[in-house]
Parts: structure tokens; C-alpha cells; sequence
């Protein structure tokens, strides 16, 4: 049956099977191979993406029951070659050690940031509280997000890009 | 890991969801949340020949106060229990209880009536609906029916739920003004079911105990009621003996087995401290409640 969504902002869709998980129609159908699969039981939280804004597992998900829904995947982060806050984070603080359950990490980063602005120390560490991380780089990435919420904060403080080439400004 | 095979229907009234379950109810799993089921599908412990999409069905995922009792409809997640704030007010040990189940993206997903039907004995809802003395209201093509928690969980991940109906809402009874509960639990990291964990709710009447529930998770084929325990509180004054006395029938009540988690012994032992822990937390919010 045919399943469509809008995956980073652009409307997808395909024919598959009702079975097919939501991570294996990302990886397979649309190739958008930054969603990983860790454990494939619900636990590690590497197949994290935003369903309709919010972080969920996408290891435990039918395709077709997101049918109509909006998913973003690490893909879709970036806005060209600029990084997001979250990807900066987590390059500035070393946020990652083998990387492989990062994409769903800053899933979660953005998506508590949208949220929450300014969140303390254990409201970031009970946020990623269902990611884990095998090199247990924890410290680290805790760090990135904080980084990510301080940029945040400064860009929404600071004039806008336009406003200063457009002579505004202080 | 690939699920079976399945049939999938995702109707968009309760109608046609019920007409389908008529049919083809005996070879069907209802998928809400799919937080348990989905697993299940894809280690293949389940094969259904039909999984029928609830997520559609309009109006039931509200969390509504009504006649004395608090409704939670079938497609209310763990989360917007956590984010509600009346009910952290009217039922103050669900909005505990939320914060153990599972993770943060799992109850972004999972559901509370899903998880009481799942009747996984290591699930936390079960416990505290059996504290709160909560009741399920089931529907189907003939009609409806009000099923209580205490009674519903037969075996472990069997309930008397009939193959053609639908659970559309749990029905809590709102506490009186001074009551208070509580919810421990024990678990080895986020995210892992229980090694055991208790449910208490009381409420209080002139220095006297009017009704006391216990709910066990995890030390048993269900999520057990401690009769004997709540009886042993129901009427008295709760004196540090009568506590005590509570605690030691609660932990006579649990059936609990040795595993990786701990011995059968040490869980026995941890119900009654949580039982102990328990009533103690419980009775002085409802001291606070009342004054």
C-alpha cells in the first residue's frame, strides 16, 4: 500500500508493504541513510527521528502509520552547508566519539531546544535519556547541547543577518 | 527485523473499526501506540493476520473529568499524562508514575490504555490502575461493557478482553481532598522493565484509612492486587504497626520469580519496603492534601 509523508520538508511517498518499519523505508525506499539502526528493539535510540516535531523510534514504526504525518532525519538538520546549532554543539564540544548514535542525539537536542531554550543539566541528561551511547561520551555531549542552546540564545538576541546587510543594526 | 506478513486496516470511525473486529477479531491485534505490539511483531512472538490501526479513530484522546471520575481515552500517550497539569492535581500518582515508564521517546509514542491491555505484568499502569480502583469501558459491535482493572488480568499478557472489542477509555475515580499515593519502583537503568515496583493510593477520613489500594508490578503473572494488605489498612488508624502489618501481607501476595533482575527472596523483600516506603510518602501528601 502506498505510504507518503513529508520527510524534510518534501512530500515522499512509495509503495510498500504494511510491514515495512518507517527506519527501513527512510534507509531503503528514500536513502536517507543518516537514521541508523542500532538495536532494533526499542532500547538504544539510534533510529530516533522528529515525528511531527517530537523525537520517537523509528525501529518502532510502520511506514504506512505515519501515512499524511511529517518526519525529519538528521538529513534534514542542516540548512545547506550550514549546520545547526545542534550540529555545531556537537562538533565544537566533541560531541561524538564513533558517531553512531549521533544523528538521533541531535534529534533529540532539537527537538528539546525547540521546547525548552534554556534547559539545565538534568533536564538535558532525562531528554536523552533514551539514547545510548556505547562509548558512553556522555559528559560530551551534554556539553554540545548546552553549546547548541547558548548559540541558540545568541542568534535570537542578536540582529538578523538580513537586518546588518541591510545597513540595520546597532 | 521484519514483522510477518499482515494485513493492515486503519479505519477513521470506531464504527468500521468495530464492523472489522467482528469479522476478523480472532486473527486481529489492535495497534495503538504500537510500543509493545510492534516489538512483538518483529521478534515474531505475535503474527496476527490483521493489525488494525486505531490511531485514526477520532475523540479519544482526551483526558476529560467527568461525574466523579477522570476519563482517559484509548489513544492518550504516556506523555500527555506527563504534561497535564490537572491531572498532577485530581491524580497526583499517575503524573509519579509516568516518569518511570520506559523512556522519553517511548512515551512520546506508547499509550496508557495500550499498556493496561498489553497486561505485560511488568507494566506500571497496571498497578496503579488497581491502586486507583480504576475500570475500562470496551466496546464492540453488540454494545459496551464497564470491565474493572481488579479481575481484567488473567495471565501474563492475557486479559478478559473479548477478541471483538476495543478498550475506548479507562475510568479513574478521582480521589477525595485528602488522599495521596505514591509509586516506587526499581529498575537497573532507563528504560528496563521493572525489578519490582509498587503502586499505593489512600484516602483518609477522620484519622482513619476509607480505602487503600496496592498495586505490585512485576513480581507476579500480573500486575497483583494486595487484598489481604489493603484490607488489613481499611478502617484502622495508620499506626507504624499497621503499616508494617500492610507491608508483610502485600509481600506475602507477591509470586515473584529469581531472575538476572534478582532472587525471588530479595523481590519479596523489596515489595515490602516499597509497601512500607509507600504508605508512608502516600499518607503524609494526604495530610498535606487536606490541610
Amino acid at each position: 500500500m502506498k505510504a507518503s509523508m513529508r520527510v524534510n520538508g518534501v512530500e515522499r511517498s512509495a509503495d510498500v508493504e504494511p510491514r515495512v518499519l518507517l527506519v527501513d523505508f527512510l534507509r531503503t525506499n528514500l536513502a536517507l541513510t543518516g537514521t541508523h539502526v542500532g538495536c532494533d528493539t526499542t532500547s538504544c535510540g539510534a533510529c530516533t527521528v522528529l515525528l511531527d516535531g517530537e523525537p520517537v523510534k523509528s525501529c518502532t514504526l510502520l511506514a504506512v502509520q505515519v501515512d499524511g504525518r511529517d518526519i525529519k532525519t538528521v538529513e534534514g538538520l542542516a540548512d545547506g552547508a550550514a549546520l545547526s546549532p545542534v550540529q555545531v554543539g556537537f562538533h565544537e564540544e566533541h560531541g561524538l566519539q564513533c558517531g553512531f548514535c549521533t544523528p538521533g542525539r541531535m534529534l533529540v537536542g532539537t527537538a528539546l531546544l525547540e521546547g525548552n531554550p534554556d534547559p539545565t543539566e538534568e533536564q538535558i541528561r532525562w531528554a536523552i535519556s533514551g539514547n545510548i551511547c556505547r562509548c558512553t561520551g556522555y559528559m560530551n555531549i551534554v556539553k554540545a547541547i548546552q553549546h547548541a542552546a547558548r548559540l541558540k540564545q545568541a542568534a535570537a538576541t542578536a540582529p538578523s543577518p538580513a537586518a546588518v546587510a541591510a545597513g540595520g543594526g546597532e | 527485523m521484519l514483522p510477518a506478513a499482515f494485513d493492515y486496516r486503519a479505519p477513521t470511525t470506531l464504527d468500521e473499526a468495530l464492523g472489522v473486529l467482528k469479522e476478523r477479531g480472532d486473527d486481529a491485534k489492535i495497534l495503538a501506540g504500537g510500543m509493545s505490539l510492534i516489538p512483538l511483531l518483529k521478534l515474531r512472538f505475535a503474527q496476527p493476520a490483521l493489525v488494525l490501526d486505531i490511531g485514526r479513530l477520532p475523540g479519544l484522546n482526551r483526558i476529560a473529568g467527568q461525574d466523579g471520575h477522570l476519563s482517559i481515552g484509548a489513544l492518550v500517550r504516556h506523555v500527555d499524562v506527563e504534561r497535564n497539569g490537572d491531572l498532577a492535581k485530581q491524580v497526583p500518582l499517575m503524573s509519579e508514575a509516568v516518569h518511570w515508564i520506559a523512556d522519553p521517546l517511548v512515551r512520546n509514542r506508547g499509550t496508557v490504555v495500550g499498556s493496561v491491555c498489553h497486561a505485560d505484568p511488568a507494566g506500571d499502569w497496571g498497578s496503579v490502575m488497581l491502586a486507583l480502583g480504576a475500570e475500562l469501558v470496551a466496546r464492540s459491535a453488540s454494545g459496551e461493557r464497564v470491565i474493572p482493572v481488579a479481575g481484567f488480568f488473567q495471565d501474563p499478557f492475557t486479559t478478559t478482553l473479548k477478541p471483538d472489542e476495543i478498550v475506548t477509555e479507562v475510568r479513574i475515580p478521582i480521589p477525595s481532598g485528602s488522599s495521596g499515593g505514591a509509586y516506587n519502583k526499581l529498575e537497573r537503568k532507563v528504560g528496563d522493565f521493572a525489578t519490582v515496583a509498587v503502586a499505593v493510593q489512600v484516602e483518609m477520613n477522620g484519622g482513619k484509612v476509607s480505602r487503600a489500594g496496592i498495586g505490585l508490578t512485576s513480581v507476579g503473572a500480573t500486575n497483583i492486587k494486595a487484598t489481604e494488605a489493603e484490607k488489613a489498612l481499611a478502617g484502622r488508624e495508620p499506626t507504624d504497626e499497621v503499616i508494617r502489618e500492610a507491608a508483610r501481607l502485600a509481600a506475602e501476595a507477591a509470586q515473584p520469580k529469581d531472575d538476572i533482575r534478582g532472587s525471588a527472596a530479595y523481590k519479596k523483600d523489596v515489595v515490602r519496603v516499597f509497601v512500607q516506603r509507600g504508605l508512608h510518602t502516600a499518607l503524609s501528601r494526604a495530610q498535606e492534601a487536606r490541610s
